[in-house]
């Protein structure tokens, strides 16, 4: 299958690793994957913070460059999220209905990883090793916007050497939440540090997750601890073999 | 998009804004250990309780399709319903009042009890009466209150504000209500305890006589039938159903999205709200009155109907579904932001997630700015929500309105400006790009841990308590560009 990386300019910006991880991944299962160059950003921190207007063109922007492919694929349920839920009702804000229908045909295309390995591609078993003591924490937009359930610990628990423990009250908030993070650092900071001690109760030595903004927000606490619990995409465990 | 009326509609005045935004009020809530240690004990509890409950029914997301629909299709249609409660009600030997706003929802009552040659009266734990601060203004007034709603009674002899919509003493343990009544209830024994048990009997005896001397009762209602003319009250103690009962005249005063217009509906509401709110299947008490029964009951009933800004707020397609509410408050158990901070911090009657969209409705959102972005959008109070508020879309929706009113101004916020030069930047591939590059000059800071752990303004935010990533050598694009020679 032909498969259009969106790795989120996060991604691009500032975890290369996980967009590399992502098409390591895809690739060794067989399919070809494409990164469309024009890509930028989804807009998603724009339209959260209120700024619709500014957001437009970044839709726009977003949706003509993914418009040619058939399967989009993103390492973010966050930005996944805004594509789905978002994008339509910011065209429809600016009353151009061409443009939430073309980002309505956009949006039925793109899947978050989870979603497209096991509901689009059919895989729990992606031949991965990956010997370390690990918890997943579900983060909110993949919980509750996309509905991804269990999918990302279906894939989890196919990896071999891994030893996968459960994160207590892991469908709570880490605290990120974009810009919530810096307009309300110290509400957020407080909900990380229950996060944190929650992944440091379990005696991991990873934390994975599978939205790279989520990640570091939590990676950023626990190595301000110095806590000796790292953070690492669940594309970037999928991908590892032996 | 927005209706216009005709007249413009009166803003809520009250109990609805606090004096300090929602980050500096959060601030010292977040410091103090013991309300930290008592709403998480607290909210943990309810959670775990409602989601035994509800996990018991089969048809719960069909009911709460139901109670979203009946409640969008009575707003459609709310002053016919309205006008038909208050012909039943009248019908029935009751009177009704219609109340622009707080203050004149507060003289229409202060005046009745005057009427009433009262100078006390006690009350049943409502939210309405709480949020146009009913009980200061009779103070002012010269007419006692008695809170006879056991949390309610913690908080007013604590000297204290609610911070919960169902619990309002929720911040408080066993032994801070102890203290507070051991202080403010002359005639408690002195040995008292902090076992439960010890404290509501406390708290029992107090109020018996207070039932027993009323002359005049003040009460909210959960919800006015328009087709008879009936209100109803839900609660668990049986003080509220004293309240109702035993005195010689009873007001009630109900915010006007409380009426639904048959008994029918109740069927799915009175499902919907013991198991959301207290985590029940069935409240203990549910008291329902028309109008009034000769020889039984209150011989004077008035009904006060409060606008409040609902109208205002009645007036935004989207943001009317904020009226729905049912007061339940299982969104404030569940959000991740109100078991750290309170409900205090939210400077409003309504706090939590449904207080951070129904708040700033009610006052006009300019006058309530950071409430809307009290919340990190995780969605657990929409999962939650039994007539199924999108909260975190009208989350949204209230900030681009804010942001919108923002632009009015003459000069833009560094905000605005940040976020127009973020969009310049990132609707182009050339200049993210450039801009990426930029960024890698951050890589001077991490040298070393390979984390940032000091940055500028208003970053310093997140470095205050978070490290940053050093900005990477290569980008993804940069690398793809190298490995897979330029674009697809």
């Amino acid at each position: 299958m032909r498969i259009a990386l969106f790795l989120t300019c996060l991604g691009d910006a500032l975890h290369p690793e996980v967009g590399r991880a992502t098409v390591t991944l895809l690739e060794r299962l067989g399919h070809e994957v494409v990164f469309p160059a024009d890509q930028t950003c989804c807009g998603q921190m724009h339209v959260n913070t209120g700024y619709q207007r500014e957001a437009l063109p970044l839709v726009r922007h977003h949706v003509a460059t993914f418009e040619p492919y058939d399967v989009i694929v993103a390492p973010s349920g966050s930005c996944v999220g805004c594509v789905r839920h978002q994008h339509a009702m910011v065209a429809r804000g600016a009353d151009d209905e061409r443009l939430a229908e073309r980002a309505e045909a956009v949006a039925a295309r793109t899947y978050e990883l989870s979603e497209l390995l096991v509901d689009v591609l059919g895989v729990e078993d992606v031949g991965a090793y990956y010997p370390h003591r690990v918890t997943y924490h579900p983060t909110c937009h993949s919980l509750r916007m996309l509905r991804v359930g269990d999918k990302p610990l279906r894939l989890l628990r196919r990896v071999r050497g891994m030893t996968l423990i459960e994160l207590p009250e892991a469908d709570q908030c880490c605290g990120f939440g974009g810009t919530f993070a810096l307009k309300n650092a110290d509400t957020s900071t407080a909900m990380l540090a229950d996060k944190m001690r929650n992944v440091l109760a379990t005696g991991a030595e990873v934390a994975t997750a599978g939205d790279a903004s989520c990640l570091m927000h939590i990676g950023g606490g626990l190595s301000r601890l110095r806590s000796g619990t790292r953070t690492v995409h669940l594309a970037e465990i999928l991908a590892s073999t032996a | 998009m927005s209706t216009f009326l005709g007249i413009p509609a009166p803003r809520g005045v009250g109990h609805l804004r606090g004096d300090r935004p929602f980050p500096d009020a959060a601030r010292g809530a977040l410091a103090d250990s013991q309300l930290r240690r008592n709403l998480g004990h607290a909210t943990r509890t309810i959670r775990g309780k409602r989601a035994s409950v509800v996990g018991e029914l089969d048809d719960w997301e069909q009911l709460r399709l139901a109670g979203s629909a009946l409640k969008a299709a009575t707003m459609a249609r709310l002053d016919e319903h309205l006008e038909r409660l208050e012909r039943e009600v009248t019908a029935r030997g009751g009177t009704v009042h219609w109340a622009r706003d707080a203050r004149e929802a507060n003289e229409i009552v202060t005046g009745l009890v005057r009427k009433a040659g009262t100078r006390e009266v006690v009350k049943v734990k409502s939210m309405a009466t709480q949020e146009i601060g009913l009980n200061e203004a009779l103070e002012a007034a010269g007419i006692e209150t008695h809170e006879t709603d056991l949390a309610e009674l913690i908080v007013q002899l604590g000297g204290d504000l609610p911070s919960h919509i169902l619990v309002p003493a929720i911040h408080r343990n066993r032994a801070e209500i102890r203290e507070i009544f051991l202080r403010r209830m002359p005639e408690v024994d002195p040995d008292l305890t902090a076992e439960p048990r010890r404290l509501a009997m406390a708290a029992r005896a107090h109020l018996r006589e207070r039932f027993l001397r009323a002359k005049v009762a003040i009460s909210g209602a959960n919800f006015g039938v328009a087709d008879t003319g009936t209100l109803l009250v839900v609660e668990s103690e049986g003080n509220g159903r004293m309240c109702l009962t035993l005195p010689e005249t009873l007001i009630t005063v109900m915010g006007i999205e409380k009426v639904v217009p048959t008994w029918q509906d109740l069927e799915v509401f009175l499902q919907l709200l013991p198991r959301s709110s207290t985590g029940e299947r069935m409240n203990p008490y549910t008291s329902a009155w028309t109008g009034v029964t000769p020889g039984d009951g209150p011989q004077e009933f008035h009904l006060v109907l409060l606008d409040n800004g609902r109208t205002a707020a009645l007036s935004d397609e989207l943001g009317r579904t904020a009226l729905h509410c049912i007061k339940c408050s299982a969104c404030l158990n569940v959000c991740p932001v109100y078991e750290r901070t309170g409900g205090h911090a939210y400077g409003s009657v309504y706090p939590g997630p449904i207080g951070a969209v129904l708040s700033p409705q009610l006052t006009g959102v300019e006058d309530n700015a950071s409430l809307p972005y009290a919340s990190s959008l995780c969605g657990a109070c929409f999962d939650a929500c039994p007539v199924r508020i999108d909260i975190p879309s009208l989350l949204v929706r209230l900030r681009a309105r804010h942001v919108d009113e923002q632009r009015k101004r003459p000069v833009p916020t560094p905000e605005a400006i940040a976020m127009a030069a973020a969009s310049w930047v990132m609707s182009s591939p050339t200049r993210f790009a450039a801009a990426e590059k930029g960024a890698r000059l951050g890589r001077v800071l991490g040298r070393g841990s390979g984390r940032i752990r000091t940055l500028p303004p208003p970053l310093s935010a997140w470095t205050a308590s978070r490290d940053a990533p050093r900005p990477p050598a290569e980008t993804f694009r940069e690398w793809w560009a190298r490995e897979r020679g330029g674009a697809s």
